[in-house]
């Protein structure tokens, strides 16, 4: 076990790894139905937040709905 | 009162767009309320069914408040996802797609922004954008200036339905071209919503009383003073433009017709 530098959000970030972005999404707290996720510009649907593997250099972008007009 | 009104805008036609039929010809915006108990009271009170929303990064050190779903049910609104504050075609097509992954509807609002200063559309980048969502599915519902041509050109790229503007977003300055808006809905098969720059309720009857099948608004319901009042006197002004346009004006006369009538004076 040892941590992986991603880039999430625009900013890097130590995250524990080995890890999937369904683990990320639990490490930071987050319900991945209120979340969309792309990893590397690719969205990554939900049901495949288990499966899709984190590596070190990887670019992750979480989203979600504001208020806008 | 109300319900005779009710009574008589419920013999109208409902809205429909991209095959789904909407009640409420007034659909209204989340942003930039003072807090979501005024926002939510708001929107209820604005009777609206279609609500927009915006795409943002989730704020990781949870400074700010949660999203948007937290405080709108997704089960009493349509959500209505937008593509604010992209300027190229590329990126409004990656915020649509990221907005339909959230998984509510196909639905998109779509904005590819020109100008930092106006909010005007960049149309040649937003007949790209509606070109390549219009082919992957979405209905497309695209935010316009009152330009005939490039209306008709949404309307060819695929679009559900265009929205023109009756004022640069945010501006409050109402219905800067009735006649530019009005040509637009004759000339478009799909439903014309006016979306920005409506101010306050006389700007949304007039714009209905144009013809156009509904209005879009944000910022005159979250500026107001008191948005709940706002918001029902809005809901009331898109009803009563709807009905007078249906009513039928009486028409413009250069001179004065007596409503009295002429003979039986005393001589």
């Amino acid at each position: 076990m040892s941590d992986i530098e991603i880039v999430l959000n625009g900013e890097s970030r130590r995250v524990p790894g080995p890890s999937t972005v369904a683990g990320l999404l639990r490490h930071l707290g987050l319900d991945p139905r209120t979340v969309v996720v792309e990893l590397n510009r690719q969205i990554v649907r939900r049901a495949q937040l288990e499966q899709t593997a984190l590596a070190s250099g990887d670019s992750v972008e979480l989203v979600h709905f504001v208020g806008g007009g | 009162m109300t319900s005779t009104l009710s009574a008589l805008i419920g013999t109208d036609e409902p809205l429909t767009i991209g095959g789904r039929s909407f009640r409420s010809r007034l659909m209204v915006g989340t942003g930039k309320y003072r807090d979501h108990g005024v926002m939510s009271r708001a929107i209820g009170a604005s009777g609206a069914e279609v609500v927009t929303v915006a795409v943002r990064r989730v704020d990781l050190d949870r400074t700010k408040e949660e999203g948007m779903l937290y405080h709108l049910s997704s089960d009493d609104y349509f959500l209505l996802a937008n593509t604010a504050g992209c300027y190229t075609a590329d990126e409004a097509v990656r915020y649509a797609r990221l907005a339909r992954e959230a998984g509510f509807n196909e639905f998109i609002k779509l904005e590819v922004i020109g100008d930092r200063e106006t909010l005007l559309p960049d149309t040649e980048g937003l007949l790209a954008a509606a070109r390549i969502l219009a082919k992957e599915g979405f209905a497309v519902l695209a935010y316009t200036n009152d330009d005939l041509i490039t209306a008709l050109r949404l309307e060819d790229a695929g679009c559900a339905a265009v929205m023109p503007l009756a004022s640069p977003i945010g501006s409050g300055l109402g219905l800067i071209n009735p006649y530019g808006i009005r040509t637009i809905k004759r000339r478009l098969s799909v439903p014309v919503i006016v979306d920005a720059g409506v101010g306050t309720a006389s700007d949304a009857c007039l714009t209905m009383e144009q013809g156009v099948d509904g209005i879009l608004m944000n910022t005159a319901l979250a500026e107001a003073s008191d948005p709940v009042a706002m918001a029902t006197a809005m809901r009331l002004a898109v009803e009563a433009g709807r009905l007078a346009l249906l009513a039928g004006r009486m028409p413009r006369r250069e001179v004065a017709m007596p409503s009295s009538p002429t003979g039986g004076m005393l001589r």
